[in-house]
């Protein structure tokens, strides 16, 4: 709660200034658009005072003559979004339409969790096990292959990398289509089939970029943990390597990598914004973006909170899953 | 933590091959920065999103070296600009002429071909195009005459190839090909064989004349552009910019913000962490709270919100990258500086009285700069790919063209999914070279910094 209390008010002077800036915005529109207002006026200074005047106006009924930081307005601002009323969108609208902002995230949320979250978990899978691999194996052929690769994705933008992969299958070999959005309306019993179609090529490119990273951060784990006395001991008492890597290794690996998943399972939720524009993915991540290019309070506003709530229920849950790998933590 | 001496350092680093492999790279880097700060003028680039500036150029073209691999040779674009030129004077009539010779060698007709002049003249001259032809026929293009004048003026004109009057003419001379010219366009019917639509190679001679009463008249300017496919070393773009211009301002850019938005970070990260760890208690509760603060944020979202909102300036940019960039910089730092407090050098610099910013300055500080440098080589990775993400979003300072500006248009024009790699390989690999770069220097100097990882 006070990383989001944090959240809005570091945020704050400029979401007031994007919301005057909206209301200047609608005010001018508005005028604009009716032409015999502008008319009416004999000099542009007259006009621009009565263009001033009921941007004034308008600020004050919606009471933002106040500053954001004054009670009042907080306290209201945080009662509706603990609710989880996050109001109607100024600009952005759903696929269906509706311009709420719950039905709005509530649509975009599966397909990143589709899209992310089984490309973070794909991802922890095979980094924990060529981690590990590696990890036991130091200076092997194995570990300087996952190193080095590691080493060099990390360096590569994941964004471009999904330029070329489009330019690879999509224009190249026709296999994958550019665009990952269907063409194809939701109603459509062939929809899961296409998304799934649409999907593979970002989930590929996340996947091949993501786990050199996290196969070295296991990896660094693994090689503390395999030159401690008690994997020697159980070496010496016969118990065979890959038992002792999988089960006793990664067991004391388990805490660290536990509160890396639980964070990136809840990162993964928010999307990557770039990578989601390269792809066109409709989810989380584009809608943030589209939000804030047309400064639509509300969306960023919901978006945020939905992110740091999971965020925090992610910690959580990691420091609940840490006591019950490492009973050292447990107190009381 | 043990001490090292710099001379150690120096010497480790020089055996890892990482490290060797890491420091040419950026040399390389270095040299092209000093290039294209010296070589290409700075009008140039502050002239990258006038698209007036880029007019001669050919739109999307494929960097002209592609042809050394290819057997069917793709038409090059070629700017002629120093005709021959002649005056001839035959009684009342002067006719200036110039003659660009052009040697087409390719398997594909070119795109365009357009004549850039300004004539100086008074009256009401006649300008005639003709070209003669590898084998030996003579077409006539264009007969015009410039607007009349009575006083001297100049006259500034583009004739392309698309003029309507140009297709004409060439229709009435469609005896001397064996096909029809019907739905052909000038330039394929002009580069064409006489028996087949095909190209037809050899050296062609345009011939422009300009015929008046006045001996007065010339062509100061006179330029031929024979628009092809292929263009100079990296090709170019939809809005016909040349990429080899962008890609080597990128480079002290990149470097630029990289550098600099790591050296602030680290060195704010430093004094902050430092001065926390010293002072501990209360004042390290809290600086270390706030510090939290920021490290809960998310980085690109904020970055977004305060480039839209404020300003993208490049400047501040690098501003909103430190911001968010120190702050595990001064975690590590702090905890070192827990670690060194306890020393007995310390207590002795207290005893005698120092003052507290001196024995941070003097006594702590110089023992955390392996790490600094360390971490200095590490962020810059992270600075440059996520000012160019910024770019790509659209978000960049649209004055300098860096690399992720180049990628945004690419992506903007779809060059992915049409196949233009030129335009999106380049950028890309200098990104994740110059980040390259920097990771080895990073990772050899934290090996030998950091005893733990050393084995």
């Amino acid at each position: 709660m006070i990383t989001l209390l944090l959240t809005i008010s570091l945020v704050g002077s400029n979401m007031d200034t994007i919301l005057k800036q909206g209301v200047v915005f609608q005010v001018r529109a508005e005028i604009t658009e009716d032409p015999t207002i502008a008319n009416s006026f004999a000099s542009s200074d007259e006009f621009e005072d009565f263009v001033q005047d009921q941007i004034d106006q308008r600020i004050k009924i919606l009471g933002l003559d106040e500053p954001w930081y004054s009670p009042q307005r907080i306290g209201l601002t945080m009662y509706k979004i603990l609710l989880l009323d996050f109001g109607q969108a100024t600009f952005l609208t759903s696929d269906a339409g509706s311009t709420d902002v719950k039905d709005i995230i509530l649509e975009k949320l599966p397909r990143t969790i589709l899209l992310f979250t089984t490309a973070t978990i794909i991802i922890s899978v095979i980094g924990i096990f060529l981690g590990a691999l590696s990890g036991s194996k130091v200076g092997s052929a194995i570990d300087r292959v996952t190193s080095s690769f590691a080493i060099i994705s990390s360096s590569f933008p994941v964004w471009w990398i999904g330029m070329l992969m489009i330019f690879l299958f999509a224009f190249v070999y026709q296999i994958f289509p550019a665009r990952a959005t269907p063409s194809i309306p939701s109603s459509d019993p062939d929809y899961i089939v296409s998304l799934l179609y649409h999907m593979a090529l970002p989930l590929i490119t996340i996947v091949m970029i993501g786990f050199g990273a996290w196969a070295y951060l296991v990896r660094n784990f693994m090689v503390g943990i395999m030159q401690e006395d008690f994997i020697t001991s159980k070496k010496i008492m016969g118990i065979s390597k890959k038992k002792i890597i999988y089960t006793h290794a990664l067991k004391n690996a388990a805490p660290p990598i536990v509160t890396i998943l639980a964070l990136s399972l809840s990162g993964s939720l928010g999307g990557a914004i770039i990578t989601e524009a390269v792809f066109d993915w409709p989810g989380m991540g584009r809608l943030y973006f589209e939000a804030i290019t047309v400064m639509d309070l509300p969306i960023i506003i919901g978006a945020t909170y939905i992110l740091t709530v999971f965020f925090l229920i992610s910690i959580f849950i990691a420091d609940l899953l840490y006591g019950y790998f490492d009973p050292r933590v447990r107190t009381g | 933590m043990s001490s090292i001496s710099p001379g150690e350092i120096k010497n480790e680093f020089v055996r890892s091959k990482m490290g060797i492999a890491g420091i040419s790279i950026l040399v390389i880097l270095i040299t092209i920065s000093v290039v294209a700060i010296i070589a290409i003028p700075s009008e140039t680039f502050s002239e990258w999103n006038n698209p007036g500036n880029w007019i001669s150029y050919p739109k999307v073209a494929i960097p002209g070296w592609v042809n050394l691999f290819l057997i069917e040779k793709i038409p090059e674009h070629q700017i002629l600009e120093k005709p021959i030129k002649k005056i001839e004077v035959s009684g009342d009539i002067s006719a200036v002429s110039h003659q660009f010779r052009l040697n087409f060698n390719y398997d594909d007709f070119p795109n365009d071909f357009i004549y850039e002049f300004s004539a100086q003249y008074s009256g009401a001259p006649l300008l005639e195009i003709s070209v003669i032809r590898p084998d030996g026929i003579r077409l006539d293009l264009l007969s015009t005459s410039l607007p009349n004048s009575n006083t001297d003026t100049i006259h500034t004109e583009r004739i392309f190839s698309t003029d309507e009057s140009i297709r004409k003419k060439l229709f009435l001379q469609s005896d001397k090909f064996d096909f029809s010219l019907d739905k052909l366009s000038s330039e394929d019917i002009v580069f064409s064989n006489s028996e087949s639509n095909t190209p037809l190679k050899g050296n062609y001679n345009f011939v422009i004349n300009l015929y008046g009463v006045n001996s007065q008249n010339q062509i100061p300017d006179s330029t031929l552009i024979v628009g092809g496919k292929a263009f100079g070393v990296m090709g170019t773009d939809e809005l016909r910019r040349d990429l080899a211009i962008g890609l080597l301002w990128g480079t002290p850019l990149a470097l630029f913000i990289g550098i600099v938005v790591a050296i602030a970070s680290v060195v704010m990260g430093l004094l902050y962490g430092v001065y926390a760890g010293y002072r501990g208690k209360k004042t390290d509760e809290a600086m270390m709270r706030f510090n939290d603060v920021i490290y809960a944020l998310p980085a690109l979202p904020f970055l977004i919100i305060l480039s839209v909102t404020i300003s993208n300036s490049i400047f501040l940019m690098i501003g909103f990258l430190t911001i968010f960039g120190w702050v595990g910089i001064a975690k590590v730092s702090r905890s070192m500086a827990l670690q060194i407090k306890t020393r007995g050098y310390i207590d002795a610099a207290e005893i005698m009285g120092q003052k507290k910013s001196k024995i941070i300055l003097r006594h702590i500080l110089p023992q955390l700069l392996p790490y600094a440098f360390a971490s200095v080589a590490i962020s810059v990775p992270a600075a440059i790919t996520t000012e160019a993400g910024l770019s790509f979003l659209g978000l960049g300072d649209p004055s300098f063209p860096t690399w992720g500006q180049i990628l945004h248009d690419a992506n903007v024009y779809g060059a992915a999914s049409r196949g233009l790699w030129w335009w999106i390989m380049p950028p890309g690999m200098m990104i994740a070279i110059t980040g390259l770069a920097f990771v080895f220097i990073g990772n050899a100097l934290d090996v030998i910094v950091n005893p733990k990882l050393r084995r």
